[in-house]
């Protein structure tokens, strides 16, 4: 009746193990599963906790950034060469919570949560997985499309993503408890500018949808549009078209839906 | 289930106890250990009434394991008031009337010890920001920011980094 | 904090020593240093742990029970169902000779809320108690429910509760508890305006930082201990022995510390039911709410259903005021009998009006029990009266606050229950509020005085 502990320092051995026992579960900060087994989720037996130091690291290498999918939030916030990520990363939870919560953890969070994914599909990320198919990367978008559909005993060990130039990345998590409440939404964008006019866009929401999303008709709209108020509003307009957000606790579909233009607005015009 | 060895310093002490694998920090502390002071109010990782520090770390013992601690220093707040004398951040919270119920009260002392070791000089949004994780159902919050914003300010800060530094 | 002596001066006797002062709660030394010992804060060798089998219907008939599969579970210590409870009948408003007992500790035939009590699992370990719960069947038939107040009162809904025959309390004034005073269509007749609102208020969780639970641990000459969170402690004990049929003195509650309860805290719902497993396994058993629970199976504030329907002279005299309020009382009565009954008394608010009609519903729907909370039966009338205040004086064109000195009630004047008002002072509050909020009031309304009536 108590819940066994195993590590593994072999991500091989780890997806193996956890591919053959149903009642094994991948450990990370503990805010999800731990508290699943608090609440009496009985169909958890054993912990499998992947030990290894690049778990934890992270790599800069000229402008190229790898995560170990075990850094945790609050690693990132004080992580000088991630400077742009810091408020992603203050966002997620109080202090304590930032202590525990993973990088790989929180591409798991079901929406309203899982804010630093958003931040990560909207970078491109690309995600490591060590399955019994052996490694392979996926891309961020299609990993959230099929992360209820991953083979068992798949495992994230890191992500890696380009970083953007220091002025083209912006973050808002807009929430109603303050500060570090669960979001109502939160936006991650990437907007590159020359002379006036957008030349590249990249959006995503978060708690907008079953998992962060991109907003695909908005960055079509946003592209070569000139940085005024009214191009942004009529950009702005389309927003709502890739978005399928649940009501819950926090606000309900018919409120996200009609905020989202709102704060995309303020977000782009800063 | 064999028990398996978890070896830790608590409040400073050296402690070595068999527990059932699976346990987490807190029932390790409150049922192991008899150290009463972190508590149970949800269970999920939400309330913060058990945070406790771990390597000055704030962290929510409830959804940590204790087999993930091990050589690890813990505080909580009964290691706060050495030698009987309370700490300043206690003094603070007695001096505000930042207490009622009381449960939420070791808690928001933990978060609160984390962030003045790390930050000796914190304002306002510093503060808000360190008592994030931690509910309290009873005062409003207000009389404890300003308690601690008031250790914040006065010397007493100095102590407490000193203190801190286990 | 200041104390104004101006108001009432010749009742003032300025001998307060302690009021105005500030001091220190007896308590927060403790609460700082965590010391305080809320009910879990023991170490108990032995200790088992209660994890209860609830209903995942809103409304169904219990066909059968089955705990073989469960009992046989390692580190089950002792199954209990409603034939192991010797009295099993809630009893909180009978000790107050309030009646009534329409609730079991434990379901037999039927279960009326989403979560009600069915079977109870005293294990080892909570992991060991919650794969016990898992192991035990209940075949229900569902039946249809029923969620809002008024729908549950029309004929034809589902009944929920067979004890009341209809699902609403039946006072000794029947269906509601009435207040009547003057003639409120006569009143209607005369006024310039009316104005008919409708105001609701969903059920509130109190969500106390610390869960509900307690502790029952068996003591020496047999008696029983009960570590609990109760904010009230004789009623609990009382409730307890009635239920477990044992005399009082054989119960040793030890409470008073609670981490914050705000009128949750009252039912007494766990402590039977613990002591009882403490008394069948002889062992010390925990009973600690999840923060589910706390949130879904603990009671919370009534939902109310508020209409006010006002008649309003030109010159901003309320002439009439009918009022309909409907509890929603959950499947049980728990205190919303009680609660119902004090709104009665609390509507038409602290205004002199010459016609009125109370009539306040204590109804039952297959809903999470309701209870005390902040003011029970009186903090949702308020908000209701108030905004109705605000929209009346709207109507009118007069000022919200000088609208209330219009209508407020004085000494000698008659309430609506019969009683003459006495010790009114809610004009002279409102004359300090206007100058402390700085809202300009006529000089009229300065002058007016709680002990003059109105001209």
């Amino acid at each position: 009746m108590t819940i066994a502990y195993q590590t593994f320092s072999d991500p091989q051995a780890a997806s193996r193990f956890l591919a053959e026992r149903r009642e094994a579960r991948l450990l990370g900060g503990g805010t999800i599963l731990v508290r699943r087994v608090n609440e009496g989720d009985i169909s958890i037996g054993t912990y499998v906790r992947l030990l290894g130091p690049e778990l934890r690291q992270i790599d800069v290498a000229d402008d190229m950034v790898r995560l170990g999918a075990g850094v945790t939030m609050s690693t990132i916030a004080k992580a000088p060469a991630l400077a742009f990520l810091a408020p992603v990363a203050r966002s997620i939870g109080g202090p304590a919570v930032r202590s525990a919560a993973t990088v790989g953890g929180n591409l798991f969070a079901r929406s309203p949560h899982g804010d630093f994914g958003v931040a990560l599909l909207v970078l491109d990320a690309v995600v490591s997985l060590e399955s019994l198919e052996g490694f392979r990367e996926l891309d961020l978008q299609t990993f959230f499309k099929s992360r209820t559909q991953l083979a068992r005993g798949s495992i994230v060990t890191a992500v890696r993503f380009r970083r953007p130039m220091p002025d083209d990345f912006r973050f808002v998590k807009i929430s109603r408890v303050k500060p570090n409440g669960a979001a109502v939404l939160s936006i991650a964008a990437v907007v590159s500018r020359t002379e006036g006019r957008v030349s590249a866009a990249r959006v995503a929401f978060g708690a907008m949808a079953k998992t962060p999303v991109r907003a695909h008709a908005l960055e079509a709209a946003l592209t070569g549009a000139a940085l005024t108020p009214h191009e942004i509003e009529r950009a702005v307009a389309s927003a709502v078209l890739d978005t399928s957000p649940s009501s819950d606790a926090i606000a309900s579909e018919w409120y996200r839906k009609a905020v989202l233009p709102v704060h995309l607005r303020r977000l782009l015009w800063t | 289930m064999k028990k398996v060895p978890v070896q830790m310093t608590v409040n400073g002490e050296e402690r070595a106890e068999f527990v059932d694998s699976g346990t987490t920090l807190l029932k390790f502390l409150r049922d192991k250990i008899g150290d009463l002071t972190p508590k149970a109010g949800c269970l999920q990782g939400t309330c913060g009434t058990c945070t406790v520090l771990v390597d000055g770390e704030p962290r929510l013992a409830c959804i940590t394991l204790v087999e993930d601690c091990r050589d690890g220093t813990i505080e909580t707040i009964a290691g706060l008031s050495a030698d009987g004398k309370l700490h300043p951040l206690q003094q603070a919270l007695l001096d505000h009337f930042a207490a009622q119920c009381g449960f939420c009260t070791p808690g928001m002392l933990m978060a609160a010890k984390a962030l003045l070791d790390a930050n000796p000089h914190p304002d306002r949004a510093d503060v808000e920001d360190a008592l994030s994780g931690n509910i309290c159902r009873c005062t409003g919050y207000e009389p404890i920011i300003r308690a601690v914003l008031s250790v914040s300010s006065s010397d007493a800060c100095r102590d407490t980094a000193e203190r801190g530094a286990v | 904090m200041e104390i104004r002596k101006s108001y009432f001066a010749d009742e003032r006797h300025d001998d307060l020593k302690e009021i105005g002062q500030s001091r220190q709660r007896s308590d927060t030394a403790g609460h700082v240093r965590g010391i305080t010992p809320f009910y879990a804060d023991r170490r108990i060798p032995g200790l088992l742990h209660l994890r209860m089998v609830r209903s995942p219907h809103h409304h169904a008939r219990i066909l059968r029970i089955d705990t073989s599969a469960a009992e046989r579970h390692p580190g089950v210590k002792r199954i209990i169902v409603a034939k192991d409870v010797p009295h099993n009948v809630y009893t909180m408003l009978s000790l107050i000779n309030f009646g009534p007992e329409d609730e079991p500790v434990l379901a037999f035939d039927k279960v009326r809320w989403l979560g009600e009590p069915v079977v109870a699992i005293v294990a080892d370990s909570e992991r060991g108690a919650y794969e016990a719960a898992a192991l035990v069947r209940v075949d229900y038939e569902e039946l249809p429910a029923v969620f809002d107040v008024e729908d549950a009162l029309k004929p034809g809904a589902p009944l929920v509760n067979e004890y009341h025959g209809q699902n609403y309390f039946r006072y000794d004034s029947g269906a509601s508890r009435k207040v009547k005073l003057g003639d409120v269509e006569a009143g209607f007749q005369r006024a310039d305006y009316i104005l008919e609102q409708r105001y609701d208020s969903s059920p509130i969780e109190h969500a106390p930082t610390e869960t509900t639970g307690c502790i029952a641990v068996p003591d020496q000459n047999n008696r029983l201990i009960c570590y609990t969170p109760t904010q009230a402690i004789f009623f609990t004990l009382d409730h307890a022995s009635i239920i477990l049929d044992i005399p009082g003195q054989r119960l040793h509650l030890i409470g008073g510390t609670a981490g914050g309860a705000f009128g949750g805290k009252v039912d007494s719902t766990v402590e039977p039911i613990t002591l009882l497993a403490a008394m069948l396994t002889g062992r010390p058993v925990a009973f600690i709410y999840s923060r589910y629970e706390e949130m879904q199976i603990s009671s919370a504030r009534a939902a109310e259903r508020i209409y006010i329907k006002d008649g309003l002279t030109k010159d901003g005299q309320i002439v009439a005021r009918q009022v309909r309020c409907y509890m929603d009382s959950g499947a049980y009565s728990r205190l919303s009998p009680y609660g119902a009954q004090k709104t009665a008394g609390h509507f038409p608010g602290p205004y002199t009006i010459p016609n009125v009609e109370i009539d306040c519903y204590c109804v039952y729907t297959n809903r999470t029990p309701s209870s005390s909370m902040r003011g029970f039966g009186i903090t949702i009338a308020d908000f209701a009266l108030e905004v109705q205040m605000d929209k009346l004086a709207r109507i009118i064109g007069m000022d919200p606050l000088e609208f209330r000195f219009i209508n407020a009630y004085r000494d000698g004047d008659m309430k609506a229950h019969r009683q003459l008002t006495e010790g009114a002072a809610l004009i002279e509050c409102m004359q300090e509020t206007s100058v402390w909020a700085n809202w300009p009031i006529e000089s009229r309304f300065l002058k007016m005085s709680s002990r003059q009536k109105r001209a």
